[in-house]
């Protein structure tokens, strides 16, 4: 009989163990988002993140060793971007039609999202690189990740500066846009979707239908704003 | 689901090539993103082509960014000394971010309103 060592020093240095770790992950964490009622505190990335970074502690594995087996999970980000441009093109005639009020709505509301959090993060006295991770917060994740690296960021921050951005502005944006007292479905669905991305969208979806294709167009322009404004309004900061 | 496949990566592809030989700032699966919406729009046949491997990458859209937040790990200590500061920095911003966007939209609405 082979030593249980052994097969764990085996597996521990190869892809297939972290991969499928990975996998199980997020599905537990689909089936606790699912258990909470599709609530936006129990959000099924955060749930997958806690108990992977659990495992690892616990089994005194670095994040460079889990990082081999989940960086084919990782790669598909770059093609899901990419498809993140179909949603765009299906409501390009609901673009057109609001064309004013969207793109001056998009304008203000990215470059707030920037601006404010980079005047929070100087005042605060957080890091250059914090700053870089913080800029792009309020974009869809795999294209805040590829932002975040390009400014001198830290993309695995980022990543988790996103999530919680999305989720805090899902619980939010209902009280917040009633309490301001606006009723068009469209103002409400932009706003969130270019503050707190595909989270926020998927909260707007559970609320009118309206709203989530809004919020879907809000992402997916602000993921192109964002890429633009974040990199020139960051240099103002250094 | 191999042209659908090969044809989103050529997109990125595209992008990525344009963004380091450009020097761009945005990154190239953006630069593909929009690719996609322009190659849909002259060729609307594409679009129907590419929606059912679009719809299952967009369906598991979270699951690729749990490799990138599980490197939170490597970075506890900075969110433990500067936590109260990017929570701050968080909230207010996005809270301020969904307040101005969706007054802005409402304000040009009626704006336009009034001139029409």
């Amino acid at each position: 009989m082979t030593d249980a060592a052994l097969i764990w020093s085996y597996l521990s240095r190869g892809p297939l163990l972290w991969l499928t770790a990975t996998l199980f992950a997020y599905w537990i964490g689909d089936r606790c988002f699912r258990a909470a009622g599709r609530q936006s505190w129990a959000n099924p990335v955060m749930v997958a993140v806690a108990l992977l970074a659990v495992l690892l502690e616990l089994t005194g594995t670095s994040y460079q060793t889990y990082f081999e087996g989940a960086q084919f999970v990782h790669f598909m980000l770059g093609p899901a971007t990419v498809a993140l441009g179909m949603p765009l093109f299906d409501n390009l005639h609901r673009v057109r039609k609001a064309l004013l009020p969207l793109l001056a709505a998009l304008t203000a509301g990215s470059l707030t999202a920037v601006v404010s959090v980079l005047v929070i993060a100087k005042a605060t006295g957080l890091s250059p690189v914090m700053m870089a991770s913080l800029a792009p917060k309020s974009t869809t994740a795999p294209v805040a990740i590829g932002i975040a690296e390009g400014l001198g960021g830290e993309p695995t921050i980022t990543a988790v500066l996103v999530l919680l951005t999305g989720i805090f502005g899902a619980i939010i944006a209902t009280p917040l846009l009633n309490l301001l007292k606006i009723h068009d479905w469209r103002a409400r669905g932009l706003s969130v979707g270019v503050a707190a991305h595909g989270i926020g969208t998927a909260r707007a979806f559970q609320v009118n239908e309206t709203a989530g294709a809004f919020a879907g167009i809000g992402m997916g322009l602000n993921a192109v704003l964002t890429a633009i404004i974040a990199p020139l309004v960051l240099r103002l900061f250094q | 689901m191999i042209p659908a496949l090969a044809i989103l990566l050529s997109f990125q592809l595209i992008g990525e090539i344009a963004a380091r030989g450009l020097g761009l700032t945005v990154p190239g699966p953006v630069i593909g993103m929009m690719l996609l919406v322009a190659s849909c729009l002259i060729r609307p046949s594409l679009a129907e082509m590419l929606r059912p491997v679009v719809r299952g990458l967009l369906a598991n859209l979270s699951l690729f960014f749990v490799p990138a937040g599980v490197g939170v790990v490597a970075h506890m200590a900075e969110f433990r000394s500067d936590g109260l500061a990017i929570a701050l920095a968080l909230t207010v911003s996005t809270a301020l971010a969904i307040a101005v966007g969706a007054l802005v939209f409402v304000g040009v609405v009626r704006l336009l309103g009034r001139h029409e």
